[in-house]
């Protein structure tokens, strides 16, 4: 039989495993500290237990991190790596070098259920949740783990719609007896699932990437199925339900399409609809993929578009465009690795 | 921090919980509130359970609510759901959402339980200028297809992938749509399933010329 990951279990998960097991309630912390700050690969390795608690551990439990598959590597250092998940499914996470800061974009499902328009993780539909180890697995077993500063759920998948586990993960990683890391070096974001996106608000002291990419109702269901659930409006009324006090940051992502979203009507649309929110919006150069009928803007359009927002008082950036020789926007390399396997559909 | 904001849910009793086929019902509530056609409800069986949604399937005449679900082994919500007799009580949300398919004419396109958001319409007499089209793997999965029969006619078309029946395309409905040789581009398209069946027939029909802001997809998550 297949044993247990013990990686991703949050101290009170360990405990009960400790519990279960017999053992002094103590090692469940001495667990975390080998998991999460030492990060061994195996229980063995975890040499102030007593040889009985790990000779009982081992038999039903693993440490349960998986190496990468794969990588590649962009001209611009952008690393992408490939993971293989516990039934063989393939998530992508990428690795950000910056001059100041060192990010990870992780994956928080295989595929996903929301059909974006412009997304090509989307076009696997919905392979499964990613369990909280493989989240962090994504984290543990980068070979860059070191040196990584910052952490984005921006990869395959919508956070939000794996709350348990996302929030799971958010424990380890900004717990004491976790990887201690500050929840501001965290950026979780969502296409505004309203009722998980209250739940994170409250539940995580993360910052939050709200992905809006129009402020029509119409135009936004044409790109965004869930506009016809949460619209962009529902999604800003209950942000204002909350004070995120001045350390805590709220953004929007806006992906510039050519003759979509990048009129000036669209600055009128966006300044009136986000009136009153401290936020950032930051500006996206669309990746293009494979049969797609959207364009990205131009360069001195998303220009042109951030100097009209900024004039109107809201706080606009570019965001610069990372590893577009490996294909770094989500999904691509995963995508093609399930398309070249056929699955069996009922319609 | 904050104290949870949830959606209000609001107590209502079951009707009748109608066997559809195995697996699948349709769920009869009271009609506490009104709605519009391709709305939806959060459904939950305690006030304080995370609610999942459903789209309303009974048209506006009809003095209740009715939700059309199949089972999920690994759900927590639609096994009880389907234990649900009639009395019982459960909760949910006024009605919501933005899927009313106003624009004709219109192509309405779903497989398995999708069909309710289409059903709701159909009964509340908003089918006029529709064309639909349903895909399913057998023949005991096009609900209420008497309905669409009486007012669709040769409108409405079924796609069958592991069953034959006289009237009832043998195939799928992405097959039928790709070799259509042209498809109206005046049409508005309205997708409602699992979003895999959404990728691939918008792929689809943004191949066959449609423009995509004709395309309006319901998920399912």
């Amino acid at each position: 039989m297949a044993k247990e990951a013990l990686y991703g279990k949050t101290l009170g998960e360990l405990k009960e495993i400790i519990v279960g097991l017999k053992l002094p309630a103590f090692t469940s912390k001495q667990l975390a500290d080998w998991l999460y700050k030492k990060h061994v690969t195996s229980i063995e390795e975890m040499s102030n237990l007593s040889k009985k608690a790990r000779a009982l551990l081992d038999e039903k439990y693993e440490v349960g991190l998986t190496p990468p598959e794969s990588y590649q590597e962009s001209i611009d250092g952008t690393k992408k790596y490939l993971f293989k998940t516990i039934n063989s499914q393939f998530i992508e996470s990428a690795y950000l070098p910056e001059s100041e800061r060192n990010t990870l974009c992780v994956s928080s499902q295989v595929g996903c259920k929301m059909g974006c328009l412009f997304c090509m993780t989307a076009r696997q539909g919905f392979q499964k949740q990613l369990t909280t180890n493989e989240i962090l697995n994504q984290i543990a077993s980068l070979p860059e783990r070191e040196k990584l500063t910052n952490l984005v759920y921006m990869g395959m998948g919508e956070p939000m719609d794996n709350i348990d586990n996302v929030l799971k993960s958010l424990e380890i990683i900004t717990s004491d007896w976790g990887y201690g890391w500050s929840p501001r070096r965290i950026n979780v974001s969502t296409i505004g699932v309203v009722p998980a996106m209250r739940r994170f608000i409250e539940e995580s002291e993360a910052h939050l990437a709200i992905s809006l990419h129009s402020p029509f109702n119409e135009e936004r269901k044409q790109l965004m199925p869930i506009e016809n659930v949460y619209s962009a409006e529902q999604v800003i009324e209950a942000l204002r339900d909350y004070d995120f006090g001045r350390q805590r940051r709220i953004s929007f992502e806006y992906i510039m399409f050519k003759g979509v979203n990048d009129s000036a009507e669209h600055v009128k649309g966006l300044t009136k609809l986000l009136n009153g929110i401290r936020c950032r919006i930051n500006l996206i150069h669309f990746h293009p993929i494979p049969n797609s009928p959207l364009r990205g803007s131009e360069r001195s359009k998303m220009e042109w578009f951030r100097d009209q927002l900024s004039n109107k008082g809201l706080n606009t950036t570019i965001r610069k465009s990372r590893g577009e020789d490996i294909y770094a926007a989500c999904g691509l390399l995963s995508t093609k690795k399930l398309i070249n396997s056929d699955t069996e559909k009922d319609y | 921090m904050n104290s949870r904001k949830r959606k209000i849910l609001h107590q209502v009793s079951v009707i009748d919980n109608l066997l559809l086929k195995e697996g699948v019902y349709y769920l009869k509530i009271d009609k506490k509130f009104d709605f519009q056609p391709g709305q939806v409800i959060a459904v939950a069986l305690a006030p304080d359970n995370e609610p999942r949604l459903y789209s309303i399937a009974s048209g506006l005449d009809e003095d209740y609510l009715g939700i059309l679900f199949d089972i999920n082994p690994q759900g927590q919500l639609t096994p009880s759901l389907a234990e649900l007799k009639t009395g019982d009580h459960l909760f949910i949300s006024e009605p919501f959402g933005k899927f009313l398919c106003e624009h004709k004419p219109a192509m309405w396109i779903a497989t398995g339980t999708g069909i309710a958001p289409f059903l709701s319409l159909a009964r509340s007499n908003k089918a006029d200028e529709v064309t639909l089209i349903h895909g399913s793997r057998t023949l005991d999965s096009f609900y209420y297809q008497e309905t669409f029969i009486s007012l669709l006619g040769e409108n409405y078309k079924r796609f069958c992938t592991s069953e034959e029946q006289e009237g009832v395309y043998n195939g799928r409905l992405t097959t039928y749509l790709k070799n259509q040789k042209q498809l109206p581009t005046n049409y508005k398209y309205y997708l409602c399933g699992n979003s895999q069946m959404i990728i691939d027939v918008r792929e689809i029909l943004i191949e066959k010329g449609i423009p995509f802001d004709h395309i309006i997809a319901e998920i399912y998550f």
